[in-house]
């Protein structure tokens, strides 16, 4: 079958889609967007966290054809979703522009600020990222949570960040990437 | 050039962190290639026997399906010397859960399902697989993991055992526990000739590009390893594991590239798990808890493919003042899958019993436990007579005690109450030893006054990439984003494996090595690099090995609050906190998670994580993350970890010891004991489920 929908801001088709097959299996092998990780194939992880309509998924668990005329956005599309919420207008991300992040040079110079949503900034501010595979499924459950609860508790980030794994970090710096991301929110308001 | 302020002990933010979070950073699976096919394992159902048929015909009858390989039509690899990696080379099973055969197709569907088609009959043969302290067959090996002596011998332990006035003899259990890293073992390898690119998830590349020639019987140069980010090891990618081969034999057998990531319930069985171990600890000593006899004696399992024997008794030989002492290992060899490095092996398992059995001498001669360690504390190493190059256990006892606010507790067991909440808290010691392997660098100075440096370090997610530039810099001399670091290759200079906590003195000790080199070349030609460049090579096959004169360890103290649900038998940590000494720290940011991690992964042993071997079926019955728990978010209570900067000269040119792992080791004989002071009672056999409460209280 054929499935047409939205992917961080652009539309977009996929072709000969088998019935079984996965919105992460679609992302990653036929749209060319590996940033969503595939750590468990059964909801268990969040590695593959996007969100559908708004909502995070585990994008693992969703059927190719649920999305059918639907919207993603993928770790890919985090920072122009964040610019378009700070009032700027984008037209979404191509899968050019979201591979593209790929080319860019990854010299000695960490971020270069700007450019990122302020929450994977926060991360790496934070020093939230080891190994780095949980990091894409958790940046978009806490850029959910942000979008929603804008000032969180630490209750309210450990529930929600915790259908995501992860086994380096502890979590102890991702609460303290998603605290200092609601704060920098704050100091914009 | 002028004096710039030092970066390493600085919190440089990780190098790779901006690829990290914009998706950038390719694992071995994220790679796009032209013609990629996908692979799917099919696996043993017997936990012994051999193979007496393969019924493929169903499976290939889906034109997407390129290939059903098995031992009797795989191209056959030679030896390389680990049976971990000697893939369908035989029709015998020596597991369940063994790979006997790998479905290759145009999708990860098809794969999927043509692997689900195979039909397999064996010839199965009854298997052993249950492991008790008295069983038969348990033998003492030549020699246990990390090349210790199986047993040693000190004074005469049974006539100071029993002329101790104050007994401790009690039995510790850890079940079988897995490494689970996140990014599942993964690779795409594609052949182009002779010539063999794989995208491995790996530990050390420059291991797996040797065992790859040597399977195959190419040349190493023909043998390209990319392992440029890794999503997790924890040593269950320290040595090249059964994926790699499958991949790279794949691509050989249908001509095209091949992906092949292990689904997640079967990583358990073919990559490696923590054995599980039976330890007895016996402590002796007068009223006043000074130690006179110490047994540690270790029961653990083995494979049939493997002997690796998990030296749960080796931290005992160093730990505390012992002028008698007995520790001993004895193992069987069972069905069962091949046990391997699970974070500080040896050490972890071994201090949850140690540790653990020296809250029950603190409880039995009425002492402070932070007291008894304080007076047990040795001159030198208790084993071998060596000095110690720098030993501040004592330190971080103290000062997490006064940091946690130790002393101000009640130091009576079940006394601490907050409605059907029962609190306490517990301390215990850690430890990790100090090792260092031989790896070469190459630094090179452009004339444009950039510089790079090649190492085949692996970034596990440790912050390897970043703490080697900060090396580098600062050995050159220069800001750190005129450094490059280029790791992750197995083409580059070779490294040791990310094991062992070695990475930072094994690959940075050459780094700076060759960067100290090239300052001097650069001031040589008057501060100025000619065209062309300025090229220095340096490694460490000397200085690697060199002083054994000292016992070398990082020490560190840990400290646990938890409640216990009097209701519902749930334990849950209020808080924890981490003191350690391990030489200068290079990178607070990066460090400080690495201890936080560690300690996660120790709550998750005492409270979350535990499979178990079916005796029917031979294998883990825990095999997915939704059967074993790894701690979640809301799982983990604020961890604080703090540390004491030693100045130990007897290292590496940076003072550093490895803190990849300590922070495991401890931690989960602090929460049990943390549950003993809440509850009175003592948990002996982890993990410390809501059942084992309510039976116990
Ligand atoms: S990969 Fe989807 S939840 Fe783990
Ligand atoms: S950073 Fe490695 S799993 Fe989270």
């Amino acid at each position: 079958m054929r499935v047409t929908f939205t992917v961080n801001g652009r539309e977009q088709e996929a072709d000969d889609v088998w019935e079984g097959e996965s919105l992460l299996y679609v992302l990653r092998e036929r749209m060319g967007l590996p940033g969503s990780k595939n750590a468990c194939e059964q909801g268990e992880c969040g590695s593959c966290t996007v969100r559908l309509d708004d909502v995070p998924v585990c994008s693992c668990l969703v059927a190719a054809g649920q999305v059918q005329g639907r919207e993603v956005v993928t770790v890919e599309g985090l920072a122009d979703q964040a610019r378009e919420r700070g009032g700027r207008a984008t037209d979404g991300t191509t899968l050019d522009q979201a591979k593209g992040w790929q080319a860019k040079p990854h010299g000695a110079q960490a971020a270069q600020p700007g450019q990122l949503a302020p929450i994977q900034q926060a991360f790496i501010d934070a020093g939230a990222v080891q190994c780095g595979f949980c990091t894409p499924g958790l940046l978009v459950a806490a850029d959910e949570l942000l979008e929603r609860n804008s000032s969180p508790t630490d209750a309210d980030i450990r529930e929600a960040l915790s259908g995501n794994l992860c086994r380096c970090t502890g979590y102890e710096k991702i609460l303290d990437a998603v605290r200092l991301a609601a704060a920098r929110q704050d100091e914009v308001v | 050039m002028t004096t710039l302020p030092r970066v390493t002990g600085e919190a440089v933010a990780r190098i790779e962190a901006r690829d990290k979070v914009t998706g950038a950073a390719s694992y071995a699976a994220d790679h796009p290639l032209d013609g990629l096919t996908h692979a799917w394992p099919v696996t043993a159902t017997v936990a012994r026997g051999d193979i007496t048929a393969v019924d493929d015909s169903e499976a290939l009858r889906d034109p997407a399906v390129l290939a059903v390989l098995t031992h009797a039509n795989a191209p056959r690899l030679a030896d390389a010397g680990d049976p971990m990696v000697a893939v369908l080379r035989s029709p015998h099973v020596a597991h369940h859960g063994q790979i006997v055969a790998l479905a290759v197709a145009e999708t990860l569907e098809a794969a999927r399902a043509a692997a689900g088609a195979v039909r397999v009959t064996y010839d199965e043969q009854p298997h052993d697989v249950v492991l008790t302290a008295d069983r038969p067959g348990l033998y003492t090996p030549d020699e246990v993991n990390a090349g210790h002596p199986a047993d040693r011998r000190r004074g005469d332990f049974d006539a100071a055992y029993a002329a101790s006035e104050i007994t401790v003899d009690a039995v510790y259990e850890v079940t079988p526990l897995h490494n689970h890293p996140m990014e599942p073992h993964a690779a795409t390898a594609v052949w182009d000739g002779d010539a063999l690119t794989v995208f491995d998830s790996n530990q050390g590349s420059t291991v797996v590009r040797s065992t790859l020639a040597a399977l195959f019987e190419v040349d190493e140069a023909d043998v390209r390893v990319v392992s440029e980010h890794v999503g997790g090891g924890f040593g269950s990618k320290g040595t090249p594991r059964p994926h790699v081969a499958l991949a790279a034999l794949a691509a050989k057998a249908v001509g095209r590239p091949v992906r092949l990531a292990l689904p997640r319930n079967r990583i358990a069985a073919v990559t490696g798990h923590r054995a599980p171990t039976i330890q007895r600890v016996r402590l002796g000593a007068d009223a006043d808890g000074h130690i006179d006899a110490l047994a540690h004696e270790t029961v653990t399992q083995t494979s049939t493919l493997t002997e690796f024997v998990e030296q749960a008794s080796v931290s005992s030989r160093m730990m505390y003042a012992s002028p008698h002492s007995l520790t001993t290992h004895r193992v069987a060899r069972l069905d069962v899958p091949s046990p391997s490095w699970m974070r500080a092996p040896g050490e972890c398992p071994g201090m949850f019993a140690l540790e653990s059995a020296m809250d029950e001498l603190a409880s039995a001669c009425g002492l402070d436990p932070v007291e008894l360690r304080i007076r047990n504390e040795p001159p030198v190493e208790p084993d071998s007579g060596r000095p110690f190059s720098s030993r501040h256990l004592v330190d971080c006892l103290r000062e997490g005690a006064r940091r946690f606010g130790w002393h101000d507790r009640d130091p009576r067991p079940a006394v601490g109450r907050d409605g059907p909440l029962l609190i306490g808290s517990g301390v215990a010691a850690s430890t990790y030893p100090v090792w260092v392997f031989p790896s070469h660098a190459e630094a090179y100075a452009g004339s444009d006054g950039r510089y790079e440096v090649r190492v085949n370090a692996t970034d596990i997610g440790t912050g390897a990439r970043t703490v080697l530039t900060q090396i580098a810099a600062d050995a050159l001399g220069v800001p750190l984003d005129l450094v490059r670091v280029s790791i992750g290759r197995g083409d580059l200079p070779a490294g040791s494996v990310a094991g062992g906590s070695s990475g930072t003195a094994s690959w940075g000790w050459p780094v700076h090595k060759a960067c100290t080199d090239l300052r001097q070349r650069v001031s040589d030609a008057g501060g100025h690099v000619p065209d062309g460049g300025l090229f220095v090579r340096a490694d460490t096959e000397q200085e690697a090995g060199g002083g054994t004169e000292y016992s070398r360890h990082a020490f560190g103290a840990q400290f646990a609050e938890v409640q216990v649900d009097t209701v519902t038998g749930e334990v849950r940590v209020r808080r924890m906190l981490g003191v350690f000494a391990a030489g200068h720290i290079l990178n607070p940011r990066t460090a400080r998670s690495q201890f936080i991690g560690g300690m996660t992964m120790g709550l998750g042993m005492a409270l979350t994580e535990g499979s178990f071997l079916d005796p029917e079926f031979g294998d883990f019955t825990e095999r997915d993350l939704a059967s074993y728990h790894v701690a979640a978010c809301a799982d983990v209570p604020e961890i604080d970890v703090h540390w004491i900067d030693e100045d130990d000269p007897h290292l590496n040119p940076m003072g550093s010891k490895g803190i990849g792992e300590i922070g495991i080791v401890g931690a989960a004989a602090a929460l049990a004991n943390a549950v003993h002071h809440a509850t009175g009672m003592r948990v002996r056999r982890l993990p410390i489920h809501p059942d084992t409460i309510l039976l116990g209280l």
